[in-house]
């Protein structure tokens, strides 16, 4: 094994421009599937966190229609305590109504949440307009939509009010853009509480629970083990995944086609590979031969072009890596959107990167068997009878 | 004394459809520690023979026994074990390995047999390179050395696992005549110091006389056999 190395390796330097050769077509395939593996991660994640990355991704209502929850804290305690994928949980008390300001009166989504835990799942915070803060008892974030066609701004005093006529002034924090048009038309954001005063609610009630989970992809395989764990509660648990069928067809498909595009670049790889090594074979079959004519055995010769095959593959997934690192870098650093973010929000995943290094060895040694078993054929008397 | 090659009516042809034959039952034996000369026109088989010897070729039919063992019938693996320990090659074309030094074809038999890059036998290439005068171009790589610097790489190459027999085709063949001489020389002391076993294709005859043995190859038998001693 030791000596089939030394040797390859010597084979190898000894012709160092064809080895280059040989390392370019490998890394240059490697980078290129870490390139488009990468550029296809880094649009789903985008694309996921841009569709559900501010949305309740499980929520559990009650089973019967515009009934509360009467117990969200006892559901809260069970999910906090066998769910460690739920990242972020938040009950909300959510209710349409009316707005009034001045002589303006608007219709509005009231939206009653512990304002801190649903920050986690709709980034308030990031949303406000400049000018506006997070809001204190008695206050409120509007819609940015809502707050211009009613001519609010931030500190003005707000009535709201219920189907029912109850009402409740409260005062404009901040102005927020949820970066969705129906949102920021309807959106009024505050505490639980004043949606308890204004709509009738008793403490503990909510209307939904919302939540975001770890990978937002198993929120359906989640959503079957609360059923069972939560079914002597009446409610219904729904996810983002049955709402959005055509986004998830649409993640698959290009998963897919990502998938397809490394397959065959992988292919192309080992072909080339294959070609090359087999090659090297007649190259070097008369050194084959007298190595044989020395001693060597078949196995041993044919490890030479196993290792040529695996050394290549080693330093070719290094630069594959380097390379495709370098493109994707210079993707996200040339290629931006108007605001001078990256058109596509690269995401370097090490376990990726790594495994596209393996393919690389493992595909330029599997090159190398062929290339290997002919090495074995070779015969020390075809060289040394025909020079 | 003891033989060390014995072959027994050994018929070796070539071809499948059109068989061509070289060898017709031909017998041989070769005594432990001789130095014998094989001669022969081109064509008359004489290297088909040491190949066969050297267990490269295989004969037809015929039996090879070497160092009291049966060859014919061996694998590969057997045959590259008993080629490494036992016999040492030396060809017309040297057939040294262009990407290693000539220190390290020297040392490849050895490298072989220790399957790895071994500093074990250094100190005995240093010495078989000093004896064959290649003092100065140890770590040169095989391509660029004169012609009779790789022929004598190969010699020491083929003395490096002290083998019992050194089978030599034409080794002085593209040599010059003092360069020849000189070769010579050294195979000869090489058989009286170690007592190796030589067995040397020439078409010179005047280096053939100085063989204990000549042996004269014609149409694939042996015409005449005249030994010395």
């Amino acid at each position: 094994m030791k000596l089939a190395f030394q040797i390859a390796l010597r084979f190898l330097t000894s012709n160092k421009s064809q080895a280059f050769l040989i390392t370019l077509g490998i890394a240059i395939g490697i980078s290129v599937q870490i390139f488009i593996g990468s550029l296809i991660d880094g649009l789903q994640v985008s694309l996921v966190d841009s569709t559900i990355g501010s949305v309740s991704q499980i929520t559990i209502e009650s089973s019967e229609r515009n009934e509360p929850l009467d117990n969200y804290q006892e559901i809260e305690t069970i999910i906090g305590k066998n769910y460690e994928e739920v990242t972020a949980f938040s009950p909300t008390l959510t209710q349409g109504g009316f707005m009034l300001f001045d002589q303006n009166f608007d219709q509005m989504l009231y939206r009653g949440f512990d304002i801190n835990k649903a920050n986690v799942i709709y980034k308030f915070a990031d949303a406000i307009l400049p000018g506006g803060a997070m809001p204190r008892e008695g206050e409120v974030l509007i819609g940015q939509t809502l707050a211009n066609n009613n001519d609010v701004s931030v500190g003005d005093t707000i009535t709201l009010i219920s189907a029912e006529r109850d009402t409740l002034e409260v005062k404009v924090a901040g102005l927020i853009d949820l970066k969705v048009a129906s949102l920021n038309e309807l959106w009024i954001v505050g505490d639980m509480k004043i949606a308890q005063k204004v709509f009738i609610y008793d403490e503990g009630n909510a209307t939904a629970i919302e939540m975001q989970v770890e990978e937002p992809f198993d929120a359906d395989i989640l959503t079957d083990r609360m059923t069972e764990d939560l079914k002597s509660y009446p409610i219904s648990i729904a996810n983002w995944k049955t709402a959005n069928e055509q986004l998830l067809s649409g993640l698959s498909g290009q998963t897919t086609s990502s998938l397809m595009i490394q397959i065959f670049v992988v292919i192309s790889v080992v072909l080339g590979i294959a070609s090359v090594l087999a090659i090297t074979v007649l190259q070097k079959s008369r050194q084959i031969g007298i190595l044989k004519a020395m001693g060597i055995k078949d196995k041993t010769s044919s490890y030479i072009f196993l290792f040529q095959g695996f050394i290549l593959g080693i330093l070719g997934g290094i630069l594959g890596i380097i390379l495709g690192i370098g493109l994707l870098f210079a993707f996200s650093t040339f290629a931006l959107n108007p605001d001078g973010t990256p058109i596509v929000p690269i995401v370097l995943n090490p376990g990726f990167i790594a495994l596209s290094g393996m393919i690389a060895v493992l595909a330029s040694t599997i090159a190398s068997i062929i290339p290997a078993q002919k090495s074995k054929k070779v015969s020390p008397i075809e060289v040394i009878r025909n020079g | 004394m003891d033989s060390i090659i014995k072959l027994n009516n050994i018929n070796k042809e070539y071809g499948t459809t059109v068989k061509t034959k070289v060898l017709f039952d031909l017998n041989l034996d070769i005594t432990e520690g001789s130095f014998n000369g094989i001669i022969g026109q081109s064509g008359s088989g004489k290297s088909t023979l040491l190949n066969i010897i050297g267990t490269l070729d295989k004969p037809t039919t015929g039996e090879v026994f070497i160092n009291g063992k049966r060859t014919d019938q061996m694998t590969n693996n057997q045959l590259a074990i008993l080629r490494n320990e036992t016999i040492g090659f030396i060809f017309q074309f040297h057939y040294l390995l262009p990407e290693f030094t000539a220190f390290e074809n020297v040392m490849m038999p050895y490298y072989i047999q220790q399957n790895q890059f071994d500093k074990g036998a250094e100190k005995r290439a240093h010495e078989l390179m000093d004896l064959v005068g290649l003092s100065k171009v140890k770590s040169n790589l095989a391509g660029n050395m004169s012609g009779g610097q790789q022929q004598r790489t190969a010699i020491a190459r083929s003395l490096i696992n002290s083998p019992k027999v050194i089978l030599a085709d034409e080794p002085t063949g593209n040599l010059d005549s003092n360069t020849s001489d000189t070769v010579y020389e050294l195979l000869r002391d090489i058989n009286k110091k170690l007592e190796t076993t030589f067995i040397v294709i020439t078409h010179d005859r005047r280096i053939a006389e100085k063989t204990d043995r000549i042996i004269e190859v014609r149409d694939g038998r042996i015409y005449s056999d005249f030994s010395r001693i």
